[in-house]
């Protein structure tokens, strides 16, 4: 196994007195695809600004590719692809334009360019739409764009922040599926997502970030063993109820949280539990019983929710 | 229409889908919008008049001396002030019916917004044209008082220019509104300039048009801001004949026409 | 590929780069650019130059007891003003395209570009932006009889450069606007105009009241403007003068370019 492409040591981003990022420790291993899960605002986008090496640390190290990005940015960046949050494309340029711009910013010859440019709108699947006008495509067709240019310079690491935010489902499947190709063909993949479906698709390994701070590591199967349940029972008996049926049956399962619409109860056996909740004279509104997913392991390692 | 609804008042026959006689609600939207937008990028649209009348009326003006203006002499300054009076209307009602509809029309979509209520086309039109009347008058109420302290207004009818500066206001706003409905691009909105700077500098806003070659006089004159700086000239000057009426007809037919076009246009474009 | 090796083009050329990515832009507006660079000198010095002209009738002196035309006085002016123009537009909307509207500024930094190479290949862009449109001018000026001399020539050079000096200011600036609240109309109106009017344009700057030659005196369009009478008609002035004009459009350009580098280099470090 070759070592890491991303080594990050008590790394830290203040602005002014407000600590963005604050002292993360993890590493990420060629070919691998990572993943920074957390709510808006937890620092995931400032950790991907320095991972791009295009913002400075206030402290801490940061090794990317081998190199300090502090002193070695242009050529870090030779080696990267970045997609950002917001599509930062040139919509004055048609379509294929922006890819060959885009490439001639790596020194690619303008040939060569010209070639990758078709090749990428075939992956993209934006062959179609080559001289259309940016400003025209779809959420998820400039994205796909986006992704396309940040590859343009055949990248060791493709950074993704929140690469499906804002696209509908259909849009969101198509892109997932690209981005497997390219973790299949050997690209490693780093992710900030607030989706937990998305970070259990893509991501081999990820951080739980909150507020700067790392709150858990590691596979999502694993996260959600040590952090959650097996199994999820989620019941309603109306929002004034809730609290106070919630105390009743707090022994049901390991554990019971209380939202605001409804209560989960988390149980190695979703509808054993579900029998005893009924078994206590106790009649949900609704009842559903699941697997647990990450959305479980951060309300419980944060008592909050994901997506507000 | 099914009987169970009460047939609308006659009077909106004729106009019944694109006038709800509420043009005021729209002026007032445009009202609350400038107070909330940079009202120094408002303010800064005084001065450029002002800076023409005291670079060329002040500093050219001693290497000219007077000009003949229906016979009688004056000084450039007083010359050239009241061509500016009418190139500052224009400008004012071309960049608020161009720009700033084109921002509404694009990107803003201010429009759609209206007329989803019970807005006609009409009362948006008029309601954006107005709005540059408002500020065109303002600019050139401003204008005037420097005039006044500078001694430029050579007559008691220098007071009718004000009018005469709105009509010459509401004739550009009128045409302009319907004309922005064209354009795609911002590119396309750089043409709207490349007309504006000609007619700027032609319309005997420095010198008098006989200089030209007859063809060339006879364009010029066929323009509107000819039309508008001789009117203003007069007024403030004092020399007045039946010209004067003659500019006055020219834009109470340019205004029609304006009115009648940009109202099709905007129902053609959002009641389609 | 090791590092240095992937990086070695961009380092040299990154700021050719983004010249070249501005020319492609040129693309979507070519018929305004090609109608707006022949139209205005034809349109300026035949209202100004000619028909203005009719209404003053003495020569302007121009030092050493010798006298030129009106259209041979206002011609260089007309050309050094329609630079400054065009440099100041082009140092506003790139600058605004890139930190705010499409942030393309920040694309272009994660590729392997700098700040400063942004800016340099910006500048680039600039001066080639001006100086066919200061060629042109010069040419139909020359139509129009108002070049006397070969040494009008060197007005593209002078013209560009007090453009340059005029737009590096600007940048500066206009680098720094994180919200579009309608300064680029108040950089035009009360910074950009006044200077055209002010700048010993259409008069020598003397004719004005000393409560307003103030504002030749700081402009860089005025000296650009004297320096370019000085080599197309020999406008009589003192060398220590010429030196300065040189000098001052030297340090402005020097100025802007430093602050601008400054001000783009921090901003993408977010």
């Amino acid at each position: 196994m070759p070592g890491p492409v991303i080594i990050a040591r008590a790394l830290t981003k203040s602005y002014g007195e407000f600590r963005a990022v604050d002292g993360i420790d993890f590493e990420v291993a060629t070919g691998e695809s990572f993943g920074l899960l957390g709510p808006n605002g937890a620092g995931k986008s400032t950790t991907m600004r320095m991972l791009s090496a295009v913002s400075t640390r206030t402290s801490g190290e940061l090794s990317i590719l081998g190199l300090d990005p502090d002193q070695h940015g242009p050529e870090i960046r030779a080696r990267l692809g970045v997609v950002p949050q917001s599509d930062n494309l040139d919509g004055e340029l048609r379509v294929r334009d922006n890819l060959i711009v885009y490439g001639r910013y790596f020194g690619i010859p303008r040939r060569r360019v010209a070639e990758k440019a078709d090749e990428l709108l075939a992956f993209a699947q934006l062959e179609d739409k080559r001289d259309a006008r940016v400003e025209s495509l779809s959420g998820g067709m400039k994205r796909r764009l986006t992704i396309a240019r940040g590859l343009v310079n055949e990248p060791e690491i493709l950074l993704l922040d929140e690469p499906t935010t804002g696209l509908d489902p259909q849009a969101r499947h198509l892109l997932w599926d690209r981005l497997f190709r390219l973790k299949e063909q050997g690209t490693t993949l780093v992710l900030t997502t607030h989706y937990m479906d998305e970070a259990e698709q893509l991501c081999d390994r990820l951080i739980v970030v909150d507020k700067g701070a790392i709150m858990a590591e590691g596979s999502p199967a694993s996260l959600i063993r040590d952090h959650s349940s097996r199994e999820v029972l989620e019941v309603r008996f109306g929002s004034d109820r809730n609290a106070l049926v919630a105390e009743r049956i707090a022994d049901v399962g390991d554990r019971v949280e209380v939202l605001p619409d409804r209560v989960l109860v988390y149980a190695g056996d979703g509808e054993a539990a579900l029998r005893e909740v009924i078994g206590r004279g106790l009649d949900p509104i609704t009842s559903l019983v699941r697997r647990s997913s990450l959305e479980d392991v951060f309300l419980r390692l944060t008592g909050r929710s994901l997506v507000e | 229409m099914t009987g169970t609804i009460a047939p609308a008042p006659q009077r909106t026959r004729l106009l019944g889908s694109i006038y709800a006689g509420n043009a005021a609600s729209v002026l007032d939207r445009g009202l609350r919008a400038t107070r909330s937008s940079n009202w120094v990028v408002m303010l800064s649209g005084v001065f450029e008049p002002i800076f023409y009348l005291l670079s060329l009326g002040i500093g050219l003006g001693q290497f000219v001396g007077t000009v003949d203006v229906g016979g009688g002499q004056v000084s450039y300054a007083a010359y050239i002030a009241p061509a500016l009076l009418a190139v500052s209307a224009m400008n004012g009602a071309v960049y608020d019916s161009t720009w700033n509809v084109f921002f509404k029309m694009k990107y803003g979509r201010v429009y759609e917004g209206m007329l989803a209520t019970s807005l006609g086309p009409l009362d948006v039109a008029i309601g954006e044209i107005l709005l540059a009347l408002l500020r065109g008058a303002l600019y050139a109420i401003a204008f005037m008082l420097v005039m006044q302290a500078l001694g430029l207004n050579l007559s008691w009818t220098a007071l009718l220019a004000l009018p005469a500066i709105a009509l010459i206001a509401f004739g550009f706003a009128s045409l302009g509104m319907g004309i922005t409905s064209y354009l795609k691009t911002f590119q396309q909105m750089d043409w709207v300039n490349f007309v504006l700077l000609p007619m700027f500098l032609f319309s005997a806003t420095f010198y008098p048009v006989t200089v030209y070659p007859v063809w060339l006089q006879w364009v010029v004159e066929a323009l509107p801001l000819w039309h508008g700086v001789e009117l203003v000239r007069g007024l403030t000057t004092g020399v007045l004949s039946w010209a004067t009426l003659g500019h006055v007809a020219y834009y109470l037919v340019m205004v029609a026409i304006g009115l009648v076009f940009t109202t099709r246009r905007l129902r053609a474009l959002f009641l389609s | 590929m090791t590092s240095t090796a992937a990086s070695a083009r961009p380092r040299r050329y990154g700021a050719l780069y983004v010249t070249e990515h501005r020319l492609r832009l040129v693309r979507s507006w070519r018929w305004t650019f090609i109608a707006t660079t022949l139209g205005n000198p034809i349109i300026y010095l035949y209202s100004l130059g000619v028909g203005l002209a009719t209404l003053v009738h003495t020569a302007i002196p121009i030092g050493d007891g010798r006298e030129v035309s009106y259209l041979v006085y206002v011609a260089p002016a007309l050309i050094a003003s329609a630079a400054m123009t065009a440099a100041v537009e082009e140092s506003m909307f790139p600058y605004l395209e890139g930190f705010k509207w499409n942030e393309t500024f920040f694309a272009i930094n994660s590729a392997p570009i700098t700040g400063r190479q942004i800016v340099d290949g910006t500048t680039i862009w600039i001066a080639i932006r001006v100086v066919p449109t200061t060629i042109v001018y010069l040419v139909i000026a020359a139509l129009f009889g108002a070049v006397t001399s070969a040494g009008a020539g060197l007005v593209v050079v002078i013209a560009t450069a007090a453009g340059l000096a005029m737009g590096l200011l600007v940048s500066s600036y206009t680098a720094t606007i994180r919200e579009d609240r309608g300064q680029m109309a108040i950089i035009m109106r009360i910074i950009v105009m006044p200077l055209f009017l002010f700048s010993g344009t259409f008069f020598p700057l003397e004719s004005l009241p000393i409560g307003l030659q103030w504002i030749g005196w700081v402009s860089p369009l005025w000296h650009g403007t004297q320096l370019s009478r000085v080599v197309a008609f020999g406008l009589a002035e003192p060398i220590w003068l010429t030196v300065a004009h040189v000098g001052y459009l030297a340090a402005l350009a020097a100025l802007g370019l430093w602050r601008t580098r400054a001000v783009v280099t921090a901003r993408l470090d977010r």
